[in-house]
């Protein structure tokens, strides 16, 4: 388990280091020189030299990129040039938000598909197997952010339950927060929850028909049992990795449906950063939620290696 | 007193009807050998007994077992007699267990679903004794051991293991030694007559080789389009068949194909101190990855117009032998050399050498290209030629090939999946005629197939070899195939040739330790000469 | 073929929606019922009702007309993300197959990992925030994020084809890997592809709209589905109506192609069809 927790470590670092390469390469080499860049073609060429050297890009892209790179691994993401506040300072205040949000929705969204999914399995061709099937396959269908406009018409402007956007942060109680984030999570986990309810209910029905079920029936085990003591922890394996691919859909989907509540959340500042030309951030913001999806995948492969005693490779 | 009693039993799925009137019974201690190919019904009586059919499945009739009417018993009573009255080893041990469990908690569960009151150390404990019972001892299989760490004799000693934990009644074997090695069958198969004595129990013992039961069971069964055709002691069943399908499947598992021994002639191949190197899957991207020699120093030849037998068990290195002299893995020393000409040449596979062979794979389905016709099919080969045949010369080819093979030129248009299995190997030896090569290969060619369409393909084969001047290698674990049809043959072991002589006094005499462990592990069906049986007990 | 896939009742019922919209996107080029370019304030924001069947917008552009017009967007940008991602992954798939354990099928497939953790939200984001927003962006976003998908399910499809013993006789004829993948190989992952690209295709549709919604993918005066609901978000109070058939126009297309997919597996999946048999 050891080596194998250390195979993974060295996937993770060298995929980080790549990604940060790409995305340096993106932000800072593609549009030439970024000072002029963010400053538009009007721009004084003093106030640009004086952005050059505030930005430090006076010094080789090496240099430049290990600058960047240590600085990130101390929590330093640089500046605004906009708002000349520490990008650190403004990506945890909007943090905050998403991220609650992001486990809020994967939360929910397991919370419904795993039932769903194995009560679609277990009775297959029943009517609880049809109606799974057929809201899943709408919800499949939907588009995220027009689910959560629907809601907001109902549940916000006819029915008036939920305000229909705004956050009220969490200084006014964890309720109160949480309320607000119930109708984005709910619009996110939905389409999220057909998905792996599907997902779910396939990678059971596959690990029904293995012969090692049959061997569990053999000895005794009555349908029930073997399901539950057999099939569903290997069935388990394909749904994790949908789990962990979700995380980063509902990460970056959480940018949009932001939008349609008016969350100051990551999505809203990105949005601004892009308007402005500020570079600096939008760098920071997409190295963060690449940083965010690749550290969800290891978990998810230390999951797999806990859930599958043949990917520990102990002995061979 | 019976102990399992099976009368008249019909079963269905949906409207086809599978089983018809089948009966037959079990005395504790008695061995039942269910003999029959492919679709016979064999396998669909065990799982009737077991009532773990599919879910469109009705039957009819009367299986009672200790008095207990199974038929008639609610699905909760069938729990109670699954694992603890009847226990059940199935044929694939690969994937009879579950792969996220170790092999103590798996065992124990049969123990702890029959006895909730027993703690889990208690089910353990008991399950080790089960697991020794089956032999294998704590010091190299510990209870925490996992299924993908175990070889498939051993795991099928772990379904054992399982299913006699409860000390059942009645054990069903459906055909639990089909997926193994000889050696390893004639382990396994001898664990099971232990347990049927040390435990007085039922032993119903289904299989498709008769060979394998003739000297174990007491009474046979043989079944056919889901019928019983024939049954009877086993002492006298095979004086006494009766019923031509039971004569016809004796005559076919102990065919002798027609051939004439080979003139002296020169070699048409010669393998010298080959070696072959696996290079194992790469640890880590950058780092060089580690190497299993899979064929150490082998030298070998096989004159024009031979038969040339290869046996080995499952991973001597048979297959890397077979692809190595095929040209398709690079060799990392020694020379293969097809009439005078190297195979291997500075610029890779040497053309020339590569069109004077062809081979024939063991898997009558994953040998053909689903969505081609036969004609494209079986002319592939002809991307050796430099001037592949066209037009009408291209037609003429395909239809001689097809009808050498016992084909109609009709069958090119259609696509394999309107063969049945005996067709579809016919189809191979087609495609490998095609070219008019010297040497043809047969990688496990007939291990496939049901034994008496098996004894056609052999008889094909002596009949190709006789008219065309053929020289086969003939690669098989099975040791009576290889008998019939070779008349030289190598031993192979962990990548070494360990005997090569000629068939029958390899077979008759061997001189290798290992050679003499194969042979004694071999079935044999009880034969005229007296002198045989003794050999095989 | 085609009298298989009609009797898959998915099939032909998610044909028919997407008949519908393809339709609507091709009678676009030649006519809408109104001109959609043009402001006409004294007829904005209708209810719908003959003859603006689905009602204007707050520039009096009739919804239907700019329906149409969006299917033609939506189907075009996820359409040729389906190609990019097709035209570069199944190769590469191939190639990763062939070389199985090689070192570029270490590459390729830890490539394929890399961009697995680029959603096509962050590639769009990226390539706006440098070259500004386009249709042309969203396509290139989408594309980027269909290639390790089509690589993965190429690879994966063609490593068990690679087993089996045709592979091995085509080898014995002297065929190179080449010859062999686009032989025996790709015919045989067609299948597979296919039931894939419906469903990316799917993805395509939704990952657009919601590109153009925040405003990274088309660009006005171009209709499209996203960027119509983006603007009906501020008269949701008033004119609730506006933001009803843009969504459902991209949820039946959607719903259109996931149904084409599941009944093409079921059509294609040897398993189920024994079982229907």
């Amino acid at each position: 388990m050891f080596r194998y927790i250390l195979k993974r470590l060295q996937a993770l670092v060298i995929s980080l280091i790549i990604a940060s390469l790409v995305i340096f390469a993106a932000v800072e080499v593609v549009p030439g020189d970024p000072a002029s860049f963010m400053l538009g073609i009007n721009a004084q060429e003093d106030t640009i030299m004086a952005l050059r050297e505030q930005l430090g890009l006076n010094v080789s892209l090496w240099e430049r990129y290990f600058t960047w790179v240590t600085g990130m691994v101390q929590g330093d993401f640089g500046t605004s040039y906009t708002y000349r506040t520490p990008v650190s300072d403004m990506i945890a205040e909007r943090m905050v938000i998403s991220l609650p949000l992001a486990l809020y929705a994967l939360t929910l969204s397991t919370l419904i598909a795993f039932p769903a999914g194995i009560i679609a399995a277990t009775r297959r061709g029943s009517v609880a197997d049809v109606s799974v099937m057929g809201v899943t396959q709408l919800g499949v269908a939907i588009p995220n952010f027009w689910f959560a406009m629907l809601m907001v018409v109902v549940f916000a402007i006819n029915l008036g339950w939920f305000s229909a956007g705004g956050f009220p942060g969490w200084d006014a109680g964890f309720f109160a927060a949480m309320k607000a984030l119930t109708l984005p999570a709910i619009a996110l986990a939905l389409p999220q929850a057909s998905i792996l309810a599907r997902v779910m209910r396939s990678s059971l029905l596959d690990t029904l028909s293995e012969d090692y079920i049959r061997t569990a029936r053999a000895k005794g085990l009555t349908r029930r049992q073997a399901l539950w003591r057999h099939a569903l922890r290997n069935a388990l394996i394909p749904v994790l990795t949908i789990i962990g691919l979700q995380f980063a859909f509902l990460l970056a989907g959480g940018i949009i449906i932001e939008k349609v509540f008016f969350l100051p959340g990551l999505g809203q500042l990105i949005f601004q950063a892009i308007t402005q030309r500020d570079l600096i951030v939008v760098e920071s913001v997409v190295m963060l939620l690449v940083f965010a999806v690749i550290l969800v995948n290891f978990a998810v492969d230390l999951a797999y290696g806990i859930a599958d005693p043949r990917l520990r490779r102990a002995r061979t | 007193m019976t102990l399992l009693t099976i009368e008249n039993l019909s079963m269905k799925i949906g409207a086809v009807e599978i089983l018809h009137d089948v009966s037959m019974s079990v005395a504790p201690g008695e061995i039942l050998g269910v003999i029959g190919e492919s679709g016979s019904g064999k396998s669909m009586t065990a799982f009737s007994v077991m009532q773990l059919l599919p879910d469109a499945a009705t039957c009819t009739g009367a299986i009672t077992l200790a008095s207990t009417d199974i038929l008639a018993a609610s699905e909760s009573d069938l729990c109670t007699i699954r694992g603890n009255d009847v226990g059940m080893v199935f044929q694939e041990p690969m994937t009879a267990l579950n792969p996220v469990k170790n092999i103590g908690d798996q065992v124990a569960e049969t123990i702890r679903i029959h006895e909730p009151g027993v703690s889990k150390a208690e089910a353990l404990a008991r399950a080790r004794e089960a697991l020794d019972r089956c032999e294998l001892p704590e010091d190299r299989f510990p209870l925490t051991r996992y299924p993908h760490e175990m070889s498939g004799g051993q795991r099928q000693r772990v379904v054992i293991a399982m299913a006699i934990a409860r000390h059942p009644k009645l054990l069903i074997a459906d055909e639990p030694t089909t997926a193994l090695d000889v050696t390893t069958q004639a382990e396994i198969l001898t664990l099971l007559k232990r347990l049927v004595t040390e435990d007085n129990m039922g032993l119903m013992m289904i299989t498709h080789d008769l060979a394998v039961v003739s000297d174990m069971a007491d009474h046979i069964v043989i079944m056919k389009d889901g019928e019983v055709v024939e049954e009877g002691p086993a002492a006298t069943l095979y004086k006494d068949m009766q019923h031509p399908y039971t004569k016809a499947l004796f005559e076919a598992s102990s065919h002798q194909p027609d051939r004439n021994a080979p003139l002296k002639s020169p070699p048409l191949l010669q393998v010298k101190g080959l070696i072959r190197d696996y290079t194992l899957p790469r640890e880590k991207l950058l780092k060089a990855p580690g190497k299993f020699r899979a064929v150490n120093d082998v030298s070998f030849e096989i004159r024009r117009g031979e038969s040339l037998g290869l046996v080995g068990e499952s991973g001597c290195g048979k297959s890397t032998l077979t692809r190595a002299i095929l040209g398709l893995e690079a060799i990392q020393d020694g020379e293969i050399i097809l009439d005078g000409a190297p195979l291997f040449t500075e610029g890779g596979v040497n053309p020339m050498a590569r069109r004077k062979m062809q081979v024939v794979f063991q898997d009558p389905y994953g040998s053909f290209n689903p969505r081609w016709k036969v004609a494209r099919l079986i002319t592939e080969p002809f991307h050796l030629l430099d001037n592949p045949p066209t037009g009408l010369a291209f037609e003429t080819a395909v239809d001689q090939a097809l009808i050498s093979v016992g084909l109609t030129p009709d069958d090119k248009h259609k696509y394999i999946h309107e063969f049945s299995g005996g067709q579809r190997q016919r189809i191979a030896i087609a495609r490998a005629l095609i070219t008019r090569p010297d040497l043809i290969i047969l990688d496990e060619a007939v291990s496939a197939l049901d034994v008496s369409v098996r004894a056609q393909v052999l008889d094909l084969l002596a009949e190709l070899s006789e008219k065309h001047g053929l020289t086969y290698l003939f690669i098989s674990h099975d040791l009576s195939v290889v008998r019939t049809i070779t008349d030289r043959v190598l031993v192979m072991k962990a990548g070494e040739i360990v005997e090569k002589g000629e068939t029958e006094s390899v077979f008759d005499t061997p001189q290798h330790p290992y050679t003499k462990a194969l042979i004694a592990a071999a079935p044999r069906l009880p034969d005229d000469s007296p002198a045989d049986i003794k050999e095989t007990a | 073929m085609i009298r298989t896939l009609l009797q898959s009742r998915n099939f032909t019922l998610g044909l028919i929606l997407i008949l519908v919209f393809a339709l609507a996107a091709l009678i676009s080029f030649v006519w809408t019922p109104y001109a959609i370019d043009g402001v006409d304030i004294p007829n904005k924001l209708r209810t719908p009702a003959w003859p603006y069947v689905l009602g204007t917008d707050q520039y009096g552009r009739d919804v239907l007309s700019m329906i149409m017009v969006g299917a033609r967007v939506s189907i075009a940008v996820a359409l040729v993300a389906v190609g990019i991602g097709m035209v570069i992954g199944v190769p590469l798939g191939l190639a990763a197959a062939a070389k199985k354990g090689s070192f570029w099928d270490e590459v390729i497939m830890r490539g394929n990992d890399l961009v697995f953790a680029f959603p096509s939200l962050v590639i769009a984001i990226l390539i706006t925030a440098i070259f500004g927003a386009s249709a042309i962006n969203a396509i290139i976003a989408i594309g980027i994020f269909n290639i390790p998908v089509f690589a993965r399910i190429t690879r994966g499809g063609a490593l068990s084809l690679w087993e089996r013993d045709y592979i091995l006789t085509a080898r014995v004829a002297g065929k190179t890997p080449t010859r062999i993948s686009m032989e025996h190989i790709l015919p045989n992952v067609m299948n597979l592809l296919i039931v894939q690209g419906t469903i990316q295709f799917s993805l395509g549709i939704l990952a657009e709209a919601g590109l153009s919604f925040v405003g990274l993918g088309v660009q006005p005066p171009m209709p499209s589905w996203g960027r119509m609901l983006a603007e009906s978000q501020t008269l949701i109070y008033s004119t609730p109506t506006l933001a009803l058939f843009p969504g459902l126009a991209i949820l039946f297309t959607v719903l259109g192609l996931n149904l084409m997919g599941d009944g093409l597996r079921d059509i294609f999946d040897p398993k189920v069809r024994k079982a229907r048999t």
